[in-house]
């Protein structure tokens, strides 16, 4: 059980700059993920967490101590990695008591701990093969389960489903998740995938390059993102940003009004939800549809604003079964779904 | 899953493996069928004729308190030469890997031995360990240790064992540097955060990873030890003092071109030519099982 409090930490490698300084503390318990597109920081964060790299500037506390000098192994921490990185001449068995024999526990304990992982992993019979005799979820399933015999104060995963088909993605996240909080270890979570951020964190760390955009719980982020980039990257399909402008406390989209606004006049970038949108014959969007796919529980729509180049997506609720293509539609918000960004900084406004 | 090609005909796979076939039996079959034939003979002194005796260069051989020393100081001499080259090439392989910047430079310095001929680095060693002049053996005298080769049995040996060696770590240091790097990275920063430091890491993970590699030298080096030596071994002792380091092929050689016994000199290397076909069986079948591939 354990604390995690990351203090103003920045990585540097040679003259190239990852990491620009990010801050967060983490509660004993927490599943918190990172989540960013691909070549943003999240490994670098993440490994100077492990202690696999060097801090260059700040702090990594690990239950309130400092943690930048200490060896990976003494960081109390269990890491799965994307390959699952297992050790391919030792069998299951093997690979996950090998911390647990570093430690110089009894075998007997030893293979008791493994048997006991292995069930809870449903790896029972599979403890006499080697890694390379496995399939890709069960590699997945062993690389987790030497995570969890050594019982560390903080689990770390970088992109541990990345290699799984999206079938058995979606279960092991269930799993992990559920693992997770059985455990009631704290959890440091590397993801691309806005979905795995959405459903596996109690908070997330959104990043671009570098940078913690956000930092809040999956609703948060998605109700009221703090920036452009949180904006775009969470939620699907990505919101729509048009250029608007506030004028007479209005937020006008060309001449016509779309909601209201106390910032001051001049441009703004307006973010609208494609599932906040909902079709009104009197609404202020026009849009001319130019492709539409049902997806089952949802259809999207997608086209551009009626006279100009700017595209939009409108995703309406159920089969539409009507083929809207080279339609045009008008839509309407409500005014709490409109976000609004100052166009320089992409700060929410 | 092993990739197979399969072919319809057999004209296309005989006509691939032709010049193969052909370079063995020119270089290889033939000569060794040449000494099998001569080992059944004994020339007589003027070299005109030749006397059918059957297993009599054999049988003589095996009585022969020389030739059964001989045995014994290939055994040593291939061992000691095979653990100097390797041992010290694993370790600058690893050093090497660790070391991330000017690693190039290093690793280039490193194979240069290798391109110095066997005589040419047995004149090197000569020279550095010469009694009179050599600049090794005079700051041995220096210490207080009288270093001579030439009257020492033991010091000789160890002189063609560094001298063969030496080149050799070369060689090995590229395929156990090359290995090292195959080794995933996130293998070994697994076991760093089980708990497993770096001896420790490097004795559970890495060596174990290696073993393919460590496997494939060592049959190589014995075979390198056992049959490339001799111009080393010509240029600094030529095989003495007191046949101290007559190993097997070196004896062949001085039974057969300085004896002029050639039906010995036929019989030692039919004798040679199964030792090394038996290790090579040998290695593969117990060591093998041992690797992980
Ligand atoms: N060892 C390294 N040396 C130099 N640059 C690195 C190293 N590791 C990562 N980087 C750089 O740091 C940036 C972030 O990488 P990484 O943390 O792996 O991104 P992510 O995991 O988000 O995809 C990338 O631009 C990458 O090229
Ligand atoms: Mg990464």
């Amino acid at each position: 059980m354990a604390t995690v409090t990351l203090k103003n930490l920045r990585k540097s490698f040679g003259s190239d700059d990852v990491i620009h300084g990010i801050d967060m503390e983490i509660s004993d318990g927490e599943f918190i993920v990172i989540v960013g597109p691909s070549g943003c920081g999240k490994s670098t964060l993440l490994r100077m967490v492990a202690g696999l790299e060097t801090v260059t500037e700040g702090e990594v506390l690990i239950n309130g101590e400092r943690a930048n000098e200490k060896e990976p192994m003494d960081r109390d921490i269990a890491m799965v990695f994307q390959n699952y990185a297992l050790y391919p001449h030792m069998s299951v068995a093997q690979n996950m008591g090998y911390g647990l024999k570093i430690a110089g526990m009894p075998k007997q304990e030893i293979a008791a701990k493994v048997e006991a992982a292995a069930h809870l992993l449903q790896l029972d019979g599979l403890l006499d093969r080697r890694p390379k005799q496995l399939s890709g979820g069960q590699r997945q399933r062993v690389a987790m389960g030497r995570a969890i015999v050594r019982e560390p104060s903080v689990f770390l995963f970088d992109e541990p489903l990345s290699n799984l088909d999206a079938k058995l993605r979606v279960q092991m996240r269930l799993e992990i998740k559920e693992l997770q909080s059985k455990l009631g270890v704290t959890a440091l979570y590397v993801t691309h995938d806005q979905v795995e951020a959405m459903t596996m964190a109690d908070r997330m760390i959104v990043m671009n390059a570098g940078v913690a955009e956000q930092i809040g719980t999956p609703m948060e982020v998605y109700e009221t993102p703090q920036s452009l980039f949180a904006a775009q990257f969470i939620g699907s399909p990505a919101m729509n940003v048009l250029d608007a402008q506030i004028a007479d406390g209005r937020v006008m989209l060309g001449d016509v009004a779309v909601c209201d606004s106390d910032q001051r006049a001049g441009p703004v970038k307006l973010g609208l939800r494609p599932e906040h949108v909902a079709p009104d014959p009197q609404g202020p969007l026009a849009m001319e549809v130019l492709l539409s796919e049902p997806l089952g529980a949802n259809t999207l729509l997608h086209g551009r604003l009626a006279g100009t180049e700017i595209a939009f997506t409108a995703s309406l609720q159920g089969v539409h079964l009507a083929n809207h293509d080279g339609e045009a539609m008008r839509f309407g918000v409500d005014p709490v779904d409109c976000h609004l960004f100052d166009p320089e900084t992409g700060h929410r406004l | 899953m092993e990739k197979r090609v399969t072919f319809r005909g057999v004209m296309l796979p005989l006509l691939l493996i032709a010049p193969q076939v052909f370079i063995s039996a020119v270089f290889f079959f033939y000569p060794a069928g040449q000494a099998i034939w001569q080992s059944l003979f004994i020339p007589d002194p003027f070299g005109l004729s030749n006397q059918f005796v059957g297993t009599g260069n054999f049988e003589f051989l095996f009585g022969d308190r020389h030739y059964r020393s001989s045995f014994y100081s290939t055994a040593i001499f291939s061992i000691l030469v095979t653990l100097a080259s390797m041992i010290p090439a694993l370790f600058l392989a690893v050093l090497a890997d660790r070391l991330i910047k000017g690693s190039g430079a290093y690793r280039t310095l490193l194979i240069w031995p290798y391109a110095v001929a066997p005589a040419v680095a047995g004149v090197l060693w000569m020279f550095m360990f010469n009694t009179r002049v050599g600049v090794v053996s005079w700051y041995l005298g220096q210490l207080g240790y009288d270093w001579n080769h030439v009257l020492n049995g033991s010091e000789a040996m160890g002189l063609v064992v560094a001298a063969s060696a030496w080149g050799r770590i070369s060689y090995n240091f590229l395929f156990f540097f090359a290995a090292l790097q195959a080794v995933p990275r996130s293998v070994i920063e697994a076991a760093a955060i089980d708990g497993a430091r770096f001896w420790r890491r490097f004795f559970t993970i890495v060596l174990p990873l290696l073993s393919p590699t460590t496997f494939f030298l060592l049959v190589v080096n014995v075979v390198y030890s056992f049959f490339e030596t001799f111009g080393v071994i010509h240029t600094i002792t030529a095989g003495g003092p007191q046949q101290a380091t007559t190993i097997l092929v070196y004896k062949v050689y001085a039974d057969g071109f300085v004896g002029q016994d050639l039906g010995s000199s036929a019989a030692q290397s039919v004798i040679l030519l199964l030792i090394v076909g038996l290790l090579t069986v040998l290695q593969f079948k117990f060591i093998e099982k041992r690797v992980h591939y």
